[in-house]
C-alpha cells in the first residue's frame, strides 16, 4: 500500500470505535452503514483505505443518495395506526409522475436535471439545487458556488444544455435582528443577505445568464440556517439528451484545477450546524465564473461535434462521485497523479474528494481525444485524461503506480442499507385570531403594514443587481408596469430571439403554513407556482414541477412526520392537477445546535416548488399591472375564511389554524378556464392572490399600473359564508386571481368562465386613489396608490 | 453583397450570441471569432467590414472592466487593427466592448501630441457607477448631432437597457470639451423632469456619467461605443411595457445595426 494512503482500522472495531471513526472523519455515516462497510471488508479480509472509505461516505451521503427519501418510514398520525411507507420518493414523487405520464416528459429523475420538450428542435432542462450549509458559513462563496453548481447540472444533463436562465430563492433571518440576540457563531442575517445576493449576482452576471425569477423570504428561524435555492434552465437539442459510457472511453476532466477547497462538502451538508461550524472553512468551495463560462463555450462545441458520449459535473464528492456514477454500469480506472493541481501536497483521498469548482468529467472515445483537446486549447480550458472506463464493474483508483482504492461498483451503489425511521405527526392547535371588524372600521393601516412585510415588500434593490436582460430573450421581466417596478408573477423567456416559443418559470413557497400543517404548506406551494404560470398566460396542461425540500433533522420523528405530510400533499395535488415532477432535491439537517446551552432549533419546514411551462405564442402573454381606467376588475375563484398561517394573522401576532386548503377540483377548473380566457384575449391583466390575499394583490395591480381602483367586497364569490371584511380582504385561499377586463369583452369573459365562481369587484379609476367598500357598503380602505407603493418599496430599499 | 461582421469573443464575453443575431437581423454575414484565432492568424481581420466588441466580463474584468482585452488587442493585434481603421471600416463596442475601446484609446480617438505625432492612448474612462453597484434597468437616450455612422437618421429618443457596474463615463474637462466641439457625443441619458438634477439625473443616468454621456464616437463617426445594449431590443417583446403599449415590431436597437450594415454594404463591399 502506498505511503500516501492510510488504512481505517474497522475490521475489529466495536460500535463506539466505528462511530468515532465516522464522526472524526466528517463521514456522516451511521452505525448501520458502518456495519455494512465492516461486513463488506471482512469478506475481503482487509481494512479499507482512506480513499475507499471516503468514497463510500460521499456516495452514501444524504446529499448524494437521498437516503431519507428512500428509507422505510413507520408513520403515525395523531393516534391512528402506524402506516408503513417504503420510501417517500418512490411512493409520492416518482409515482405521481408515472401516473400522470405526460408524453412531453423526456427524462425524469435519472439525469442531473429533468428534461421536457420545448419546440421541434430543442428540449428544456431544469434543475434547482440548494447550497444552504456553505452559505451559512461563507455567504458570498457559498451562494456563488451554489449557482455555479446548478449551472453545471444543466451542462451535465444529456450531453450538455446551454444555460438560458437562473432562478434564485432565498430564506433569511429577519434583517432587523438585534446583534445581542444572534446565536453563537451565527452571521447576522443582513450580512448573509448581502453576501448571498452578491455571490449570486457576481456568478450569474459573469456567466451571462439572466437571473429572471426568484423570491426572498424572512423568518427568525432561518437566522442560523439560511436557505439558498439556485436553479437553472438549459436549452438542449432534442438529439443530445441521451448519454452512455462504453468501456475504453477515456475519463477526461475539463476545467479548473483541483485544490483542497470543498473537501467533505457532501458529508458536511448532511449534518447539523453548531456554533463551531464557522471554523470549517475548507468545506466551502471557491468559485470562478469565467472558468465555468469557458467550459460551457468549449463543451457545447464539442457536444455539437459529437466528441464525447457522456458528461457529468463534479459536484458533491468531486471526482469520487462523478467517476463513480458515470462508471456505475461499466467500471473505471483513474490515475490521480494525472489530476492537475492548484498546488502540491494533496493526499490522494483529498484529490479524489475535493469539490473544487468548475470541473466536468466527460467520456471520450479515444479517436476523438485530439479534436477535443484542440477545442479546449482554443477556448483556453485545461482538459486532462485521468484514466479510462473499463468493463471490470470496479472503481479502481491509482496513485503513482499503486492502487489506492479498489471498490466493487455494486457495493458502492447498492450496498447502502435501507434506513428504517420513525415519523409522527400531531396537528398543532394555535390560539385563534378573531375578526377585527368590531375594533376597527378601516383597514388602510393593515394593508400598508402588509405591503411593508419583508416577505411581500419590493425586492427591486436586489433584482436590479442581477442582469435579467442578457441573452436578449426575456419578454416578461421580474418587474413590470408603467414604471417597470411592479412584482411580476413569473418570468417569460424566448430562448431563440424573434421566435414566438417561450418558456415560463415561476415558484411557490409558503413556509408559514407549515406551522399549521406541512400538508397545506406543500399543497399551497404547488397551487401558487401553478397560479403564477397561469397568471402570465401559461396553462397547467403544459407545466412540470420541481420539488426542493429543506427540512430539519429527519432522524427526529416530528420533523420526519412533517416531511411525510408534505410528500403526501405533493402526490395528491400533482396528480389532481396533472403536473408531473421532473426533478428535485432535498436538503435536510437544517438545524442549529448551541453546544453550550444544548438548545436545538430547526428551520420551518420549507418546500420550494418551481414550475416550468411552455408557451407557443408569446403574443398571448399578460402582465399583472392594470392597464386602463374604465376597465373592470374581477375576482376569479372562491374565497374561504382561511387566515391560518396568513400574513394578516402574522402582523397581529397570531398563527391561527384555518390555513388555506387546496381544493383541486375547483382549482383545476379555475386555472384551465382562466388560461383559455387569456389565450382568447379576454384578459388585459392578471395577478394571483397569495400573501395578503385580495387586498395586497389589488394594491399591487393598482400601483404597478399607475391607476386607482374602486372595489366592493360584497361581490367576492365565497365558498362559505363570510361576514367579516378583513377575512374577505386578507384570507389567503388558494386558486384565486384578480383579472382586468375591458367592458366590451365583459360578456365574452363571463360566458367563458361559466361554472367558475367569479365576481366583478370594481373598476380601474382615473384618479390614483385606492378605495374599498365593505360588505355593508361602508368604506374600509381609502388611500392613494402612491402611499401604497411607497409602503411596499421602502422596507428593503437599502 | 452582404457585409461581413466579425463578432469578437474571448473568455468571459457573454453578449456575443445576441450581438451576432442583431447583425444577422440587419442583413449581414456574421462570424463569432475567438481572439485566439485572430492572434494566430487563423482568421484574417481584413476580410471583414465591421468589427463588433460585445458585452460581458472579458477575462473576468480583472483589474478593471475591459483592461486585459484592451491590452491584448493593443499588443497582439495592433497592425491588423490599425489597417482596419485606416481602411475606413466600422467598429462598435457595446458595454464591455465600449470599455475595451476606451481603454485602447480608439475612443474617443487620436490625440495630437506636442511634437505633432498622433497617439492612440486612453484619455477617458468608464468607472464604477456612483451607486457603487451593478444595475440592470431601461434608460431613455437622447440622440445627439454627431458624425456617427451607426445612428444616421435614427429616432431622437431611444429606449434601451443597461446592465453594468462600471459604466460611469468620465474624462478631463479638456477631453469633454473636445468631445462636445467635435460632436462626438452620440447618446446622452435623457434629462427629464422626473429625475431630480440634484441626484445627477439618477436613475435615468444610471451610473453618474459626466454630461450624461451614454455613447461616443471617434471624429470619423466610424468607431462607436455605448454602455446601453441595442442588441437587447431587437423586437417589441424586449420592451418592458410591450403588454401595455402599442409598439412597432422592430425594437429601437435594430436601427443601429442596420445603419452599420447599410453603410458597409454601400461603401465598403464594393472596394474590398
Amino acid at each position: 500500500m502506498s505511503s500516501n494512503v492510510n488504512e481505517f482500522q474497522i475490521l475489529n472495531a466495536d460500535d463506539d470505535e466505528l462511530m468515532r471513526i465516522s464522526r472524526e472523519g466528517t463521514l456522516s455515516l451511521n452505525l448501520d452503514e458502518m456495519h455494512a462497510i465492516q461486513a463488506h471488508f471482512a469478506k475481503l479480509q482487509r481494512n479499507p483505505t482512506d480513499v475507499e472509505l471516503e468514497t463510500i461516505a460521499q456516495t452514501w451521503s444524504e446529499h448524494c443518495v437521498h437516503k431519507t427519501f428512500k428509507s422505510l418510514i413507520l408513520y403515525t398520525e395523531d393516534d391512528r395506526d402506524t402506516e408503513k411507507i417504503d420510501g417517500l420518493f418512490p411512493t409520492y414523487i416518482q409515482r405521481a409522475t408515472e401516473e400522470i405520464n405526460k408524453p412531453w416528459c423526456v427524462s425524469v429523475f435519472v439525469d442531473n436535471a429533468g428534461i421536457i420538450e420545448f419546440d421541434d428542435t430543442y428540449n428544456l432542462v431544469f434543475k434547482v439545487e440548494t447550497h444552504n450549509h456553505p452559505s451559512a458559513i461563507e455567504p458570498y462563496g457559498g451562494a456563488g458556488t451554489g449557482i455555479g453548481g446548478v449551472i453545471r447540472d444543466s451542462l451535465g444533463t444529456g450531453l450538455g444544455a446551454k444555460p438560458i436562465l437562473n432562478t434564485d430563492v432565498f430564506c433569511f433571518g429577519l434583517p432587523d435582528t438585534p446583534y445581542q440576540e444572534l446565536p453563537k457563531g451565527t452571521l447576522h442575517p443582513k450580512r448573509v443577505f448581502k453576501g448571498v445576493v452578491a455571490g449570486v449576482r457576481d456568478y450569474g452576471n459573469r456567466m451571462g445568464i439572466p437571473t429572471a425569477n426568484g423570491a426572498i423570504l424572512f423568518d427568525t428561524r432561518y437566522t442560523s440556517n439560511p436557505l439558498v435555492f439556485c436553479g437553472n434552465v438549459g436549452l438542449i437539442p432534442r438529439d443530445r439528451c441521451d448519454k452512455s459510457v462504453e468501456p475504453g472511453d477515456l475519463v477526461v476532466a475539463v476545467g479548473g484545477r483541483t485544490g483542497r477547497d470543498g473537501i467533505h462538502g457532501a458529508t458536511f451538508s448532511s449534518a447539523e450546524l453548531d456554533d463551531t461550524s464557522e471554523n470549517l472553512g475548507s468545506v466551502v468551495q471557491i468559485g470562478n465564473p469565467i472558468m465555468e463560462k469557458k467550459i460551457v463555450d468549449a463543451l457545447l462545441q464539442a457536444r455539437d461535434q459529437n466528441l464525447y458520449r457522456s458528461i457529468t459535473d463534479c459536484g458533491a464528492g468531486g471526482f469520487s462521485s462523478a467517476v463513480g456514477e458515470m462508471g456505475e454500469d461499466t467500471g473505471a480506472e483513474v490515475n490521480l497523479e494525472n489530476v492537475p493541481l492548484k498546488y502540491e501536497g494533496l493526499a490522494p483521498w483529498e484529490i479524489w474528494l475535493s469539490e473544487a469548482q468548475e470541473r466536468m468529467v466527460i467520456a471520450v472515445p479515444p479517436e476523438n481525444i485530439e479534436k477535443l483537446m484542440q477545442i479546449c486549447e482554443a477556448e483556453m480550458v485545461e482538459a486532462t485524461v485521468l484514466g479510462n472506463f473499463t468493463n471490470s464493474k470496479r472503481l479502481q483508483v491509482f496513485y503513482e503506480g499503486e492502487i489506492v482504492a479498489d471498490l466493487d461498483m455494486q457495493f458502492l451503489h447498492k450496498g447502502l442499507p435501507q434506513h428504517i425511521k420513525k415519523a409522527t405527526w400531531t396537528l398543532p392547535q394555535h390560539p385563534e385570531m378573531s375578526s377585527r371588524d368590531e375594533q376597527t372600521e378601516d383597514y388602510t393601516e393593515d394593508l400598508l403594514r402588509l405591503l411593508a412585510c419583508p416577505n411581500i415588500a419590493s425586492k427591486e434593490h436586489v433584482i436590479r443587481q442581477y442582469d435579467h436582460e442578457v441573452q436578449g430573450g426575456i419578454v416578461v421581466k421580474p418587474l413590470v408596469g408603467i414604471e417597470n417596478d411592479g412584482p411580476s408573477d413569473a418570468c417569460v423567456v424566448t430562448p431563440i430571439i424573434g421566435n414566438q416559443d417561450a418558456v415560463i418559470v415561476s415558484n411557490g413557497i409558503n413556509p408559514k403554513y407549515s406551522d399549521v400543517d406541512p400538508y397545506i404548506s406543500a399543497a399551497s406551494a404547488i397551487d401558487e407556482a401553478l397560479r403564477n404560470i397561469v397568471a402570465v398566460g401559461g396553462t397547467i396542461e403544459k407545466t412540470a414541477l420541481l420539488d426542493n425540500f429543506c427540512w430539519g433533522n429527519p432522524d427526529k420523528p416530528d420533523r420526519l412526520g412533517a416531511l411525510v405530510r408534505a410528500a403526501k400533499a405533493c402526490y395528491d395535488i400533482a396528480t389532481a392537477y396533472g403536473t408531473p415532477f421532473i426533478s428535485g432535491k432535498d436538503s435536510l439537517y437544517n438545524e442549529y445546535r448551541d453546544t453550550t446551552t444544548g438548545e436545538q432549533r430547526a428551520i420551518p419546514s420549507t418546500l420550494l416548488i418551481s414550475a416550468i411551462s411552455v408557451l407557443s405564442d408569446v403574443d398571448k402573454v399578460v402582465t399583472m399591472d392594470v392597464k386602463k381606467p374604465g376597465n373592470l376588475i374581477y375576482v376569479v375563484g372562491n374565497t374561504y375564511a382561511e387566515l391560518g398561517g396568513s400574513h394578516y394573522c402574522s402582523i397581529h401576532g397570531y398563527i391561527g389554524n384555518n390555513a388555506p386548503v387546496v381544493r383541486t377540483e375547483e382549482g383545476r377548473l379555475t386555472m384551465l378556464r382562466l388560461s383559455s380566457a387569456i389565450d382568447k384575449g379576454f384578459v388585459r391583466s392578471c395577478h394571483d392572490c397569495s400573501e395578503g390575499g385580495i387586498g395586497v394583490a389589488a394594491a399591487e395591480m393598482a400601483f404597478a399600473g399607475g391607476s386607482g381602483l374602486s372595489l366592493n367586497l360584497n361581490s367576492i364569490p365565497t365558498g362559505e359564508k363570510i361576514i367579516y371584511n378583513d377575512f374577505l380582504l386578507f384570507s389567503e385561499s388558494n386558486s384565486r386571481f384578480l383579472v382586468e377586463i375591458e367592458i366590451q369583452k365583459q360578456a365574452d369573459f363571463e360566458d367563458h368562465m361559466a361554472g367558475v365562481p367569479i365576481g366583478c369587484l370594481g373598476s380601474v379609476t382615473d384618479n390614483p386613489i385606492f378605495t374599498v367598500n365593505g360588505i355593508d357598503g361602508e368604506q374600509v380602505i381609502n388611500t392613494s396608490i402612491g402611499n401604497l407603493k411607497s409602503s411596499w418599496q421602502t422596507p428593503l430599499h437599502t | 453583397m452582404k457585409p461581413n461582421v466579425l463578432v469578437l469573443r474571448t473568455a468571459g464575453t457573454n453578449c456575443d450570441a445576441e450581438t451576432d443575431v442583431a447583425f444577422q437581423f440587419a442583413g449581414a454575414n456574421t462570424s463569432l471569432v475567438h481572439i485566439q484565432n485572430l492572434i494566430s492568424s487563423k482568421v484574417d481581420l481584413s476580410t471583414f467590414h465591421i468589427l463588433a466588441l460585445p458585452g460581458g466580463f472579458s477575462y473576468g474584468d480583472d483589474i478593471a472592466a475591459g483592461i486585459l482585452l484592451a491590452v491584448e488587442m493593443k499588443h497582439k493585434l495592433r497592425s491588423a487593427l490599425e489597417k482596419f481603421v485606416a481602411d475606413g471600416k466600422l467598429i462598435i463596442g457595446i458595454c464591455n466592448g465600449f470599455q475595451v475601446l476606451v481603454r485602447t484609446g480608439l475612443l474617443p480617438g487620436v490625440e495630437i501630441s506636442d511634437n505633432g505625432n498622433t497617439e492612440t492612448t486612453q484619455r477617458s474612462t468608464l468607472t464604477m457607477n456612483t451607486s457603487a453597484k451593478f444595475e440592470c434597468r431601461w434608460v431613455e437616450l437622447e440622440t445627439q448631432q454627431s458624425p456617427c455612422v451607426f445612428t444616421r437618421g435614427i429616432k431622437s429618443h431611444l429606449y434601451l437597457p443597461v446592465a453594468h457596474a462600471e459604466g460611469r463615463f468620465t474624462a478631463p474637462s479638456n477631453v469633454l470639451e473636445e468631445l462636445e466641439s467635435h460632436n462626438q457625443i452620440v447618446f446622452r441619458y435623457n434629462r427629464s423632469s422626473k429625475y431630480p438634477s440634484d441626484n445627477n439625473n439618477y436613475p435615468n443616468n444610471p451610473n453618474g456619467s459626466d454630461a450624461d454621456i451614454a455613447g461616443i464616437c471617434d471624429r470619423t463617426g466610424r468607431i462607436f461605443g455605448l454602455m446601453p445594449h441595442p442588441e437587447r431590443f431587437l423586437t417589441k417583446w424586449n420592451h418592458p411595457r410591450w403588454t401595455r403599449e402599442d409598439l412597432p415590431d422592430a425594437g429601437d436597437g435594430l436601427a443601429i445595426f442596420k445603419n452599420a450594415v447599410d453603410y458597409a454594404a454601400s461603401l465598403l463591399c464594393t472596394v474590398s
